[in-house]
């Protein structure tokens, strides 16, 4: 089958179940895998206040999601991915990302995912504000999800000493 | 027009988000920081020069910008938090 690759940046909601219809369209008998993550925004203020406004660059944000997608594509043998990233308001339990990866192995599928995901944190071009009763303030990025994604980078090192 | 953008907390404490400046030519980029210095105050000049603060010039991340053409599009990024 053609890989197909697709990349939004929308401030509408998405459905997985219309986003699970045409992927699963586009699948033939070699793909064995498909892995889905959805992200949620988390109500952090704990008394269902909080806003989280996601700020983004038009173009270059699309594009560092495709380099985050070309690399996940060059380590793994990917049929199919989705990344859907919102913007603007958002309120808790919605739907902020959805990522969708089909292989024809789990491995490859689950891998993959988590990798976009991991890479979104700190590669794509996102900030996220949260304003609550409590106030208002720009998310920082965190040491973990660096870590995270460096642990990525030592895989690909330890692998090509190999 | 060259037009240099400011994202998320650093157009909050700038109060700006675009700048546009007409270049003839070429300038280095350090040039260039003196060029949108005379546009900015001393503390919004400095914020942009922090560790932090990445460039993109025409969406791509630059290590060690060298160069701003006319026509160009600057963007300082504070870190990023998508996911």
């Amino acid at each position: 089958m053609s890989a197909s690759v697709t990349i939004r940046v929308q401030p509408e909601n998405f459905d997985v179940g219309t986003e699970w219809a045409a992927l699963a369209g586009r699948i033939d008998g070699c793909t064995g895998a498909i892995a889905v993550f959805m992200g949620l925004v988390r109500d952090v203020a704990g008394d269902g206040s909080d806003v989280l406004e996601l700020e983004h660059y038009p173009g270059m944000t699309e594009r560092t999601i495709g380099e985050i997608v070309v690399r996940a594509k060059e380590r793994w043998q990917l049929d199919d991915v989705l990344v859907i990233h919102r913007v603007g308001a958002l309120l808790p339990r919605d739907p902020i990302v959805l990522v969708m990866v089909s292989s024809s192995h789990r491995a490859e599928a689950f891998a993959a995912c988590e990798f976009i995901m991991d890479f979104l944190k700190t590669d794509a071009v996102f900030w996220k504000n949260e304003s609550s009763s409590k106030g208002s303030r720009w998310v920082e990025a965190t040491l973990g999800d660096r870590e995270r994604q460096q642990e990525w980078d030592q895989d690909d090192l330890a692998s090509r000493g190999r | 027009m060259t037009t240099v953008l400011f994202f998320a907390q650093l157009r909050e404490r700038l109060g700006c988000e675009r700048i546009d400046l007409e270049l003839d030519e070429p300038l280095g980029f350090d040039v260039f920081m003196a060029r949108l210095a005379n546009e900015l105050d001393v503390d919004a000049i400095r914020e942009l020069q922090a560790e932090n603060i990445r460039i993109a010039i025409n969406q791509t991340l630059l290590e060690h910008p060298v160069e701003v053409v006319p026509g160009d599009e600057i963007a300082f990024l504070p870190p990023v938090t998508g996911g």
